[in-house]
């Protein structure tokens, strides 16, 4: 009995609905209850939820603003493609399947690996205009490869897959990235991950092998943005490199902003909707209007971000938070934590990008005279 | 005469044209609680600094029993043996008090395990959880803060905001303790239990403590010897009580 | 003599980037943060003078319409989006400004569709000279950079608002407590950076008159690599970085095998310099305080 209830529920969770959404609709799609658009959806789904949860965890548990996710995934869609059209007349279908997902990833995860690096030395808004600026070139060498290798402009065409199973597989995938971030993060390796985020120079006074941690997290992360890129390039049947703008790697960034910095069930859900609500939408809103949405997105991120972070609204934000409001019914006890309760959820505090530029400024310090610093806390 | 802990030869760096620390030379032997005392901008925490791998030293040398360490990064004098607190606190702030022990306990050789261990979770990912925690709590035990574990650190008051940062540089069991004004902010009767603290972790864990502090009353209290900065050079060095009544020390402190 | 044509084309491109450069720079020295909506108030500057060009039909009118929408527009976006975040962690006001930066867009595409309008502000015909043939609005661009840029040095060194904009880039609470209205001073280098966008605009179009939403996103974010290649806060540097910039371009555009990767070459300087050297050519660097 005991050792049932300390199996920590809320960490399964995410798996379990996933687990039975997957479930559902391949019987669904069995029956013959969804259609061929439906599965697209689901596939486009799958693809975002990957992209977001790898992203959540450069940005909400390493702390560190990465646009370049969306060349990430355009290295796994043209490498992993490219394997694809290779293998399978050699192969056939299922192992062309695995073995260009694999490689898809292990090429983005190399790639991840290298742009890891000048994470070591920059953060913040340089960090980030490398890492866009990784995603640009990355993209203009596939949109001026040669016709033979990569299709060039008029881009690469990939095998099809069987479209009842396609989708289970991406949801597969999305398993797998699930289990791996949050094994990682709910680890050891995890805690030294987010040292880092609150106070990079402690976690280094404490041991912590920042150019390891670093480094890994972009591997990881690139890896899994690799294998959307595979799955992508067989959910569409051809890889354009014009979808892999940084307009992209903005999109997944809306994702992981919007399902709350460093929240995975956010991510997911955020993920979720926002495709869903994109291809929703697309047969609504048409013409001039289809920016609309667009531009609903840019309010949402601009409201929200404004919201959670400005320092005006704290006690507001203290006062009235969904938190707050449930506490209300269930009052809060602290004894009843466990030891290990996870707090991963929480945003970032700072990221002190100003580290190599101007420093004695403090992100955190008030400017208005009629707030005092306090000492201290 | 018991061996020598962290020994520094000439000691120096200078930030543009200014000097900062320079021509320091100390030997903390083995057990010994040492103070490093000066008025502001004497460079105590520029020494701290380059000790423990923030700054490199420009001149000079130091050696942690007996190995040399100058111009080491700051992990690799950590994993050496050299730990440290800050005089600005810099806590893990989204942590739980039990788990920035636990970030301390990162390196300990008994707590290794794979990334790969973690990601599959291995039963020994399990075991390696589970120690980490019961050792991250006798710690806690030590500086008092056992039931305070699942508080967030943030939330912490000061004075344990300072004792959480000693039990985190404790974890990563160190050979030298460098805390940097731990009684800052703190009333008497939290400066007399710290005082406790910082006695019981020499005397019971065999860990040598270079300390820096304004406090003079803990200082004198606590310290076997002192070393005096003023203006990046070493004035006075010996026991407290010989060091600071020293006609140069109270020249450097009073001014004229 | 094509070598001196190319170099000169690159000096007009050049002094755009620079142009654009500015804006980041000042804001990035004084408020501490990438102001990513920068690029695109270039473009809204673009459509304005479009509609001024619709309306009035005299160029002179329409550009001053623009300059005078695009400070209003530059302050608005400070004073809505970036001050209520300000001591907020830099990651909040970044994707802040990213938002910025996608309402300009769709907003711009809602209101004038997503085909490129054709800007035609006046045909200046270009001179020749001992073999060389350069289009008069390269020297235009020349001129009025030179100008411009002067005026800013000046402005900056020698008048009180521009030694509280280097008081506050140095240190913004100490420059409070010596009384200067810190946001005050920040509205104001925005008003600045968010006029030159629209000279910025101007010179584009006169470049070449198609106009579209994302008119000012990739020449934005060049800029940006400008400002960082010069050293970032510094104001020559961005002129520095801006005219290397634009050279490079001009340069590559040129031959033929590495023209269609130009983007790419200067992205690639970009992470070399931001690697080898991330403080940029002029810029200066701060140790942090432990």
């Amino acid at each position: 009995m005991n050792k049932f209830n300390s199996v920590k529920w809320n960490h399964y969770l995410n798996y379990i609905v996933v687990a039975a959404v997957t479930v559902i609709f391949a019987i669904l799609s069995l029956t013959g209850f969804i259609d061929s658009s439906d599965k697209y959806l689901l596939e486009k789904i799958a693809i975002a939820i990957t992209l977001a949860v790898s992203l959540s965890m450069v940005v909400g548990f390493l702390g560190e603003l990465s646009l370049g996710h969306a060349g990430f995934m355009c290295i796994g869609a043209y490498l992993g493609g490219k394997t694809a059209v290779i293998l399978e007349p050699m192969l056939g279908e299922w192992p062309a399947l695995i073995v260009s997902l694999l490689v898809g990833g292990a090429v983005a995860a190399i790639f991840g690996m290298i742009i890891g690096l000048p994470a070591l030395r920059l953060r913040g808004d340089y960090l980030a205009i490398v890492t866009l600026a990784f995603g640009e070139i990355v993209r203009s060498i596939f949109m001026n490869s040669s016709k033979e290798s990569f299709g060039g402009s008029l881009g690469l065409d990939t095998p099809r897959f069987n479209k009842d199973i396609l989708f289970v597989v991406a949801f597969i995938m999305v398993l797998a990235t699930l289990a791996v971030t949050q094994n990682l993060i709910r680890s050891k390796h995890g805690r030294a991950i987010t040292a880092i985020r609150d106070n990079e120079i402690a976690a280094r006074a404490t041991g912590i092998d920042v150019t390891k941690y670093k480094l890994l997290v972009f591997t990881v992360s690139s890896f899994f943005a690799g294998i959307a890129g595979v799955l992508y390039s067989y959910s569409n049947f051809t890889v354009q490199s014009t979808k892999f703008s940084y307009n992209y790697s903005i999109e997944i960034l809306v994702m992981v902003v919007l399902g709350g910095m460093g929240n995975i069930n956010g991510a997911i859900i955020a993920a979720a909707l926002i495709t869903f609500l994109d291809v929703e939408l697309q047969t609504i809103l048409t013409g001039n209007l289809a920016v609309l949405q667009d531009l609903i997105y840019a309010l949402i991120l601009i409201v929200l971000v404004i919201y959670n972070n400005a320092p005006a609204l704290k006690n507001f934000r203290e006062k009235y938070n969904l938190k707050a409001f449930i506490r209300k019914f269930k009052p809060h006890n602290p004894s009843k934590h466990k030891d290990d309760e996870a707090k991963w959820d929480r945003v970032p505090t700072k990221i002190k990008m100003d580290e190599i530029l101007s420093v004695d400024f403090q992100a955190n310090s008030p400017y208005t005279p009629d707030k005092p610093e306090k000492e201290g806390k | 005469m018991s061996k020598v802990v962290l020994k520094t030869e000439n000691l120096g760096i200078s930030f543009g044209g200014l000097k900062a620390v320079q021509n320091l030379n100390i030997e903390i032997k083995e057990r010994q609680l040492y103070g490093l005392v000066g008025p502001n901008g004497a460079g105590k925490t520029t020494v701290f600094n380059m000790i423990t791998g923030v700054y490199k030293p420009t001149t000079g040398r130091f050696w942690l029993d007996g190995e040399d360490l100058t111009g080491k990064g700051q992990e690799t004098i950590n994993h050496k043996g050299i730990a440290r607190t800050f005089q600005n606190i810099r806590l893990f702030n989204n942590m739980t008090v039990i788990r920035n022990v636990m970030v301390g306990l990162h390196n300990q050789p008994e707590f290794k395990c794979g990334v790969f261990t973690s990601i599959f979770r291995l039963p020994k990912h399990f075991k390696t959880e589970r120690a980490m925690r019961d050792r991250a709590k006798e710690i806690l035990d030590i500086v008092g803060l056992l039931d305070e574990r699942n508080n967030l650190s943030c939330n912490l008051p000061y004075g344990k905001q300072r004792k959480l940062e000693i039990a985190r540089a404790l974890a990563t069991n160190p050979k030298l303790l460098c805390l940097d004004e731990p009684a800052a902010g703190m009333n008497p009767h939290e400066t007399e239990d710290l005082m406790k603290i910082v006695r019981r972790i020499r005397d019971e864990y065999n860990i040598t403590i270079l300390l820096i502090e304004h406090d003079m009353k803990f200082v004198s209290g606590l310290c076997d010897e002192i070393t005096v900065l003023n203006f990046g050079t070493s004035l006075v060095q010996g026991p407290p009580e010989v060091a600071l009544s020293d006609p140069e020390v109270i020249k450097a402190y009073i001014g004229g | 003599m094509e070598f001196i044509e190319t170099l000169i084309n690159g000096l007009s491109i050049g002094s755009t980037y620079a142009m654009i450069a500015l804006g980041y720079t000042m804001v990035y020295g004084i408020a501490k943060m990438l102001n990513f909506a920068h690029g695109d108030v270039i473009m809204v500057g673009g459509y304005i003078i479009y509609v001024g060009l619709t309306v009035s039909g005299n160029p002179i009118i329409s550009f001053l319409a623009a300059v005078l929408s695009c400070i209003i527009l530059g302050i608005t976006i400070e004073k809505v989006a970036y001050r209520p975040l300000r001591g907020a962690s830099p990651l909040a006001v970044l994707i802040t400004a990213i938002g910025v930066s996608y309402l300009l867009q769709s907003s711009a595409q809602m209101i004038f569709g997503s085909a490129p309008k054709m800007v035609t502000i006046a045909d200046l015909g270009s001179i020749s000279f001992s073999g060389l043939t350069i289009p008069v609005y390269v020297l235009v661009t020349l001129a009025c950079s030179v100008v411009i840029m002067t005026a800013l040095t000046l402005f900056v060194k020698y008048t009180r608002t521009g030694r509280a904009m280097i008081a506050v880039s140095e240190d913004k609470g100490a420059a409070q407590l010596m009384g200067i209205n810190v946001n005050r001073i920040i509205m104001i280098t925005f008003a600045i950076g968010s006029g030159l966008a629209a000279f910025a605009g101007l010179f584009m179009l006169m470049k070449s008159p198609s106009l579209s939403n994302t008119l000012g996103a990739m020449p934005g974010i060049k800029a940006f690599t400008a400002a960082v290649i010069g050293g970032i806060g510094s104001i020559p540097g961005a002129m520095l970085g801006g005219i290397l910039m634009g050279v490079v371009e001009a340069i590559s555009l040129k031959i033929p095998v590495i023209a269609p990767y130009t983007d790419a070459i200067e992205f690639l300087i970009l992470i070399i310099i931001l690697l080898v050297k991330p403080t940029g050519i002029l810029g200066k660097k701060r140790r942090e305080k432990v």
